[in-house]
């Protein structure tokens, strides 16, 4: 009998670390932006808070003004009605800001996870964009991205998730994103990623003291096509700090390492089923201590 | 001791099952205020914590407790252990039961629930999310579940004409070993068609419930990292078989204690051992993989994930420890009680993966509001009217009644057969 256990339970551990061991999966490609990637630069030595940006985006996007005053539009975070938020940080007399909004990831754990592809990057721009028909409202983006973007309208009986896309209705007929367009200090720019990123070490060279040495978004993360430059380190600006490594890349791995050309389910559905076969003949085991009466 | 099955008969709409009937009513207006109102009317979840307890509790508990037909079919059909048999078909009633309900849970809280049928067609699937996979496999489940279960729902309803059609033609009544007339007999009716529906009953399970485990992987910023580790999928499958097979000992006590039936202690001690194996896997797995990725230090912090860790922790060695230390001769209430902790620590370890070692960030906060938990009672309140409903009509207890004289005669047909 305690034989008996003893395989049973080896039996259980096999089973169990085939279905559910990552140990073997094999790492993803890591991606790159498309070529023709689109990006968004914001120089937060040059933002003066003046919140043009906020406003032009919701004039854009037809978004509700927000306000905890009554007074001005003054949202506090991003929201179902607002898709970009300048943000204030005060340390020791001085004032930064930055820029709140999706990142436009190049590797995004918000696709990554989308179960219809509600959520997906265009191939052309890299644009994380948003196709309400295919979104059943599951939020499982809310939970995957590190920048807490997507938002989802609560007060809303037929909600939808709603998070910049790049102005996508202008950039497709040539323009600007509303934000880029309308800052005065020319803190916010749109154009190739490649050339933002050269504005970007261009800015930076004229001035090295006005600068942290660090584009955020050139590959934190996996890379973004939003990228910041700051006179303060990003952390004290609120930003997450992320390796080089993409956020789904640990997830997609091991899911796919699992589940890789479905040979190991495949593999254990036929193993489970042998062994049932094999059971039926062999009969059971418990069948002695049984006393039928 | 026979093992046949029987219905329990007596009447259903009694005094605490017009209560849970009740409770429903509340639970059900709730329901229908969520899809006028939204979720933001009837819920406290907000843009940090998107999932709260309909999908912590609903969903990701509900189908862990509903994992007892799948620790019990491994038990009886992979591992042979025949005599378990008599556990199988309650432990396949909660299972369906609860994976049924668990479905409820989802549609309630998708905001977008008429998209829902989308998830069908194979064109729009994103095969990286894990949530699909989830959802994917959950729905085949319930289907499966159904199916081994209707057997039972079918016997001795001689009206049901599919019902003929299917024991002569498939040997469909062999389902969950049917009504066999000693453990040896489980297998030589069961056709082959079957076992393949059962090992499908096996492989979604440990599918599904280890990739539960999957869709926190996504949130490395967020999720503590003495909960975030790549062996997420392995501790959500091991603790799944712990928890099923607790709900087996916990419904198997309280329905001789509520239907006033001799209790299977004798079998439901023999399950001491390996229930107490598959605690120790599971937290020998934690413990190895903190130390592996050198974490091992802040479950002494003592700070408040590192006394969370310490409970939880704690909330699985004590059962484990106690099935141990009388595995010989355990009575009802000792199994019960190891049962009702095994329970709490595979409910506390889901709640700390879902919500309270998943932090989004300062600004956000979440506990969930009364109509919350009034449609989570009410969706309970249903499956234990459900469950009692069903054992009191269709034969899904037994093995524990002797066989009196007569009573296979008053049973009919199919028990002899």
């Amino acid at each position: 009998m305690s034989m008996n256990r003893r395989s049973a339970l080896k039996k259980l551990a096999v089973l169990g670390t085939a279905a559910a061991a990552p140990a073997h999966a094999v790492a993803r490609t890591r991606r790159s932006a498309p070529a023709q990637a689109v990006a968004l630069l914001y120089d937060a030595t040059r933002c003066i808070g003046c919140q043009t940006c906020m406003v032009a985006c919701r004039e854009a996007n037809k978004l509700r003004y927000e306000s905890w005053t009554n007074l001005y539009d003054a949202p506090k975070d991003l929201s179902a009605n607002t898709k970009t938020v300048i943000k204030l940080h005060r340390r020791n007399g001085t004032v930064n800001y930055i820029k709140s909004q999706c990142m436009h990831c190049i590797d995004p754990a918000c696709t990554s996870v989308c179960m219809l592809g509600a959520l997906y990057k265009r191939a052309d721009s890299g644009v994380v964009a948003y196709d309400p028909d295919k979104c059943v409202g599951c939020r499982y983006c809310q939970v995957a991205c590190p920048f807490n973007v997507p938002k989802f309208e609560w007060a809303s009986a037929t909600p939808k998730i709603v998070k910049c896309e790049l102005c996508r209705h202008l950039t497709d007929q040539g323009g600007n994103p509303a934000c880029a367009q309308v800052c005065p200090r020319k803190a916010i720019v749109f154009g190739k990623r490649e050339e933002l990123l050269a504005e970007a070490k261009g800015r930076m060279a004229a001035n090295p003291a006005g600068y942290v040495s660090k584009i955020y978004g050139e590959v934190d993360g996996g890379g973004t096509q939003v990228l910041f430059i700051s006179a303060v380190s990003f952390e004290e600006l609120g930003l997450p700090l992320l390796g080089e490594e993409a956020i789904p890349e640990l997830s997609e791995t091991i899911q796919h390492g699992v589940y890789q050309g479905f040979i190991a389910p495949a593999a254990l559905y036929g193993l489970l089923g042998l062994v049932m076969l094999r059971n039926r003949r062999r009969g059971a085991s418990g069948e002695k201590e049984e006393v039928p009466s | 001791m026979s093992h046949v099955a029987e219905a329990l008969g007596g009447q259903i709409l009694t005094k605490p099952f017009k209560l849970l009937l009740t409770i429903f009513g509340v639970g059900a207006s709730v329901m229908l205020w969520r899809f006028i109102s939204g979720l933001g009317a009837t819920t406290a979840l907000n843009d940090g914590y998107p999932w709260g307890l309909w999908i912590t509790f609903d969903v990701v508990v509900g189908t862990a407790l509903g994992c007892g037909g799948y620790a019990m079919a491994i038990l009886v059909y992979v591992l042979n252990k025949g005599e378990f048999h008599p556990l199988v078909r309650p432990a396949i009633l909660t299972s369906a039961l609860g994976y049924s309900l668990a479905g409820v849970g989802v549609v309630l809280d998708v905001g977008r629930y008429w998209n829902l049928y989308k998830v069908f067609n194979p064109l729009m699937w994103n095969l990286n999310s894990v949530l699909l996979e989830v959802a994917l496999c959950i729905m085949a489940y319930v289907v499966v579940l159904w199916i081994e279960l209707s057997p039972a729902l079918l016997e001795g309803r001689s009206a049901w004409v599919p019902k003929l059609l299917l024991q002569r033609k498939l040997g469909f009544t062999m389902a969950d070993g049917g009504q066999p007339r000693s453990t040896s007999s489980r297998y030589p009716g069961m056709s082959t068609w079957m076992i393949w529906l059962l090992a499908l009953g096996l492989l979604l399970p440990t599918m599904h419930q280890s990739s539960l485990g999957s869709v926190l992987l996504i949130a490395t910023t967020k999720l503590n990292k003495l909960w975030h580790t790549p062996l997420l999928p392995l501790l959500f499958l091991i603790s799944c078989v712990g928890m099923g097979y607790a709900v087996v000992v916990f419904e198997s006590a309280l329905s001789s204690a509520v239907f006033k039936r001799p209790p299977d202690t004798r079998l439901l001690g023999r399950l001491s051992k390996p229930i107490a194996a598959v605690l120790f896997l599971f937290l020998g797995v934690r413990v190895l993989d903190l130390i592996g990725r050198g974490r091992i230090g802040a479950i002494f912090s003592l700070d408040r994930y590192s006394c969370l860790f310490l409970l939880e922790t704690g909330l699985f060695l004590l059962p484990a420890l106690m099935l141990l230390s009388r595995r010989r001769n355990p009575d009802l209430g000792h199994l019960f009680r190891a049962g009702m902790l095994i329970l709490l620590a595979g409910i506390l370890y889901r709640f700390d993966v879902f919500l309270i070692a998943f932090n989004p960030g300062r600004s956000w906060s979440y506990f969930p509001s009364i109509t919350e938990m009034l449609v989570t009672a009410g969706i309970l309140a249903l499956e234990i009217m459900a469950y009692v409903a069903i054992v009191k009509r269709f034969p899904i207890l037994g093995g524990v009644r002797p066989s009196s004289s007569g009573w296979q005669a008053m049973n009919g047909a199919e028990v002899t057969r």
